[in-house]
């Protein structure tokens, strides 16, 4: 299911002495099974965005388009359930929405306010906890006994057991320690192989950005600031560091060298292995670094 | 609609008002509560609204703010009122209003009750606007001092207005959270019957609880490892100061009182 | 000669309700002066660590001293008075409704006389860069400008150890290298302990000293060098590998030699570059 923002002003509280523009004009278009990763700092407008993704949000001004439907601004915009459906968000801390007594429960209740019978939606919540590497032991459990790992996978299943076509994601891991986080994200990136899923993330971690996005999408001050594929989005790593954020760190790396021998390579490398090869490579041929 | 209550709310400014101790505001509003029963005919209810505007004037909040604040509260006012003229069966009859009588009795008092109950609604009003919610809790904390005798938890009290003010915009963000969370899993909290809509406020109510219990656990950690054990031997960093300005008001409010009781019949 | 601040001997505790020890016979000691970083990975014991070492909880046995006093429900005020607390959640260690009044708190429980506490309001909020916002309240601040409150807050209590617990998790990028940067300049100035627990590992390469904790035990204790020479190890605890160390290991895979284990970035560089001047 295609996604496309077009020229999208959000304002907060409008028309009162409070009103504060959060994001202007922007325009992201996310075709059918992208990997697109929104980066920028706290304040950047990049939650009000992933909030225009489903409709949480209505944009002031402008357009949202998710698959067929369209989202405009100044006009009554029905059946947005429709929508909600279809695109799954595990907001930071999904672990705060959990509210059932059992596991099982919570997670079909996504499933069943969409209109999914229960048998159905327990089957779904049995394979989405197998996705999210639970056993099922746990479906009687309440979520409340469990590990803060353990719930906020819980919650990852209930949006999972929901079957979207589109997954958002914010700052999944916040928290987690490193093995957990490798966890998760590598089941996201999964999962959005074998479904074909779209998937947005939302994160500080230029290293996820790198890893796994085959877009990025670079906010600041309520705007896009940059867009293109990792390669084209680190290939001028000043400028990110401009904005005051971060560069992967093997990009980094290569900017010490860079500086320190007084050369260029010839392109930016997004892995360590590629950046120890080249620098090695170099170092055989002898050629004055 | 909300945005537009000024109940509760605090507008900063530079004004007399606003630089007043909060043990001088809550004692001239406990006081002007009273005095205000003193007033009986139209003399006395001037000398009252003479004070009031004469306060508003000094806090600096603007007059329009203040009438786009009040709105609502003036429907109450007006039916005050109205309750007044059509139920009170004193005095000469006025005039006739289809089948309902008005006499000259209800009129009065009509617009006595009304104007009180403004009056009152102005002055508290203005309290909260020129005084931050925690200026208020540490002027109450030191009047009610003396309470500490009789083993009245004064200090814990006002502990735990301030606790429950510092967190009540962390706890509307959280809301918040919560009900965007809830929406994208398919609740729907603003449309459907009744009965539905009341289910739905569970998925919100439960994670919210959850989690005020959670922080009021770390919170109490937190206080715990900072040394916190109690009222005992504390010192006090907010300090009130008593000044002129406040002396020079309840000697006013004072002077107000001996008028009222010269002009009342 | 490293004079032991705090000591923990055969420490042992148990979580109500639970069969497991959440540590067992844990012994170290930490040093007058030195950072030393607690890892591990969620749920390995190490934030149980920090609730025993101010006395939140008592030990189920085993004995812990800290600045020469045993700990025990006697000592307990003077034990917490040596020792500040930085917690994982800014918004759950904020108690008071402006920055100066969160600073003042601790300050008012130890019956401090008012001149002094506006002084060191002022002196430990100057210390963490946020005398500017003495009148902001909390719900204005970015979490690491909060922490840097909580920070203050322990501060201005003239603590002799300052314990960092998972302080840094919630925040982003920068807030996390905003109070670290605080930390690592007050440790200086003030000559104080810390002690950080996290699951950051590029946060505990700047310390002096690790100890790796896994299910409830000291796995691994030593320099950063003598941790991340346990490579895959780390991985398997459920930690992570900085990313200087999987860098030079890279490197070491095309042949180059490199000296230590553990290397900084920088110092990564300047090997590299005495590397070629041999060759």
């Amino acid at each position: 299911m295609d996604i496309s923002l077009s020229h999208v002003d959000y304002r907060y509280q409008a028309n009162t002495p409070f009103e504060r523009l959060a994001i202007q004009d922007v325009s992201i278009d996310i075709p059918s099974g992208t990997y697109l990763a929104i980066i920028g700092h706290t304040g950047s407008g990049k939650s009000t965005v992933l909030q225009h993704l489903n409709a949480l949000l209505v944009p002031s001004e402008g357009t949202v388009a998710i698959g067929d439907k369209e989202i405009k601004a100044h006009q009554k915009n029905k059946d947005l359930r429709k929508v909600r459906q279809r695109v799954g968000i595990v907001f930071q801390f999904p672990e705060h929405q959990l509210f059932e007594e059992t596991v099982e429960k919570d997670i079909i209740f996504g499933p069943m306010n969409f209109g999914v019978t229960e048998a159905d939606a327990k089957k779904r919540a049995r394979v989405a906890l197998k996705q999210v590497g639970l056993a099922e032991e746990i479906l009687e459990k309440s979520p409340f006994d469990l590990s803060g790992g353990q719930m906020r996978r819980v919650a990852i299943a209930g949006v999972l057991a929901m079957e979207p076509d589109v997954i958002v994601l914010d700052e999944p891991t916040a928290g987690l320690d490193p093995r957990g986080r490798k966890e998760i994200m590598d089941m996201f990136y999964q999962l959005h192989q074998e479904r074909q899923l779209s998937t947005i993330l939302v994160t500080h971690s230029m290293e996820d950005a790198a890893r796994y996005a085959d877009q990025i999408v670079i906010m600041q001050h309520g705007k896009v600031a940059k867009k293109g594929t990792p390669e084209e989005i680190f290939s001028s790593p000043g400028e990110l560091v401009q904005m005051g954020l971060d560069v992967p760190e093997v990009v980094r790396f290569q900017l010490k060298l860079e500086e320190k021998w007084g050369m260029n390579f010839e392109q930016i490398y997004l892995s360590i292995e590629q950046l120890s090869s080249a620098f090695a490579n170099k170092l055989k041929r002898g050629v004055r670094l | 609609m909300m945005e537009k209550m000024i109940f509760g709310r605090y507008v900063p400014a530079d004004s007399l008002v606003h630089k007043m101790d909060p043990r001088s505001k809550l004692t001239i509003i406990f006081l002007f509560v009273c005095v205000i029963f003193l007033a009986n005919n139209w003399q006395t209810y001037a000398i009252i609204g003479i004070y009031t505007f004469f306060m508003i004037g000094l806090s600096r909040i603007p007059a329009r703010f203040l009438y786009g604040g009040l709105k609502p509260v003036l429907w109450l006012v007006i039916f005050t009122f109205l309750l007044q003229i059509f139920f009170t069966r004193e005095g000469t009859v006025l005039f006739h209003l289809g089948p309902l009588k008005i006499y000259e009795e209800g009129m009065k008092m009509g617009f006595y009750i009304s104007f009180r109950f403004f009056f009152l609604i102005l002055m508290t009003s203005l309290l909260t606007l020129t005084t931050t919610p925690i200026e208020i809790t540490d002027g109450l904390e030191t009047l009610l001092g003396p309470l500490k005798k009789v083993r009245f938890p004064v200090h814990e009290m006002a502990l735990m207005m301030s606790i429950s003010l510092r967190f009540i915009p962390t706890l509307m963000q959280e809301t918040d959270k919560i009900m965007k969370a809830q929406i994208a899993r398919g609740v729907e909290f603003a449309s459907g019957p009744v009965k539905e809509r009341i289910k739905a406020i569970i998925p919100l109510l439960i994670p919210l609880f959850v989690s005020s219990f959670k922080r009021a656990e770390e919170l109490a950690i937190a206080m715990e490892a900072r040394g916190y054990r109690g009222g005992e031997g504390r010192t006090k960093y907010r300090q009130l100061s008593w000044k002129m300005v406040d002396t020079l008001q309840l000697v006013f409010l004072a002077i107000i009182t001996v008028l009222l009781i010269l002009f009342r019949s | 000669m490293k004079t032991p601040i705090v000591s923990l001997k055969g420490v042992t505790f148990q979580y109500d309700g639970q069969e497991r020890n959440a540590l067992n016979h844990v012994s170290f000691d930490i040093y007058d002066g030195e950072w030393l970083a607690i890892v591990g990975h969620n749920g390995s014991g190490k934030s149980t660590m920090a609730k025993l070492l101010n006395g939140l909880q008592f030990p189920k046995d085993g004995e812990i001293t800290v600045c020469g006093m045993k700990l025990q429900e006697e000592t307990i005020w003077d034990i917490r008075s040596k020792i500040g607390m930085v917690f994982q959640n800014p918004d759950n260690q904020f108690v008071g409704t402006t920055v100066q009044d969160d600073v003042a708190f601790g300050l008012e429980n130890m019956g401090i006389p008012r001149l002094e506490m506006v002084q060191r309001v002022e002196d430990s909020l100057k210390k963490v860069k946020m005398e500017q916002f003495l009148h902001q309240e909390p719900h204005h601040l970015s979490g690491g400008q909060k922490q840097r409150v909580a920070i203050a807050s322990v501060l201005a209590l003239r603590p002799a150890i300052i314990i960092l617990d998972e302080a840094t998790s919630m925040l982003d990028p920068r807030g996390r290298e905003e109070v670290l940067e605080t930390v690592r300049t007050l440790k200086d100035e003030k000559s104080l302990t810390v002690i950080s627990i996290t699951h950051d590992l590029e946060e505990a390469a700047k310390a002096d000293r690790i100890i790796v904790m896994n299910k409830g035990e000291v796995f691994r204790e030593g320099t950063p060098d003598e941790i991340f020479s346990m490579d895959e190890q780390l991985v398997q605890l459920g930690l992570d590998i900085p990313f200087s160390v999987k860098m030079a290991k890279a490197f070491r895979a095309e042949g180059i030699q490199l000296s230590k284990h553990y290397l900084s970035e920088e110092e990564l560089v300047t090997e590299l570059w005495t590397y070629r001047s041999r060759m």
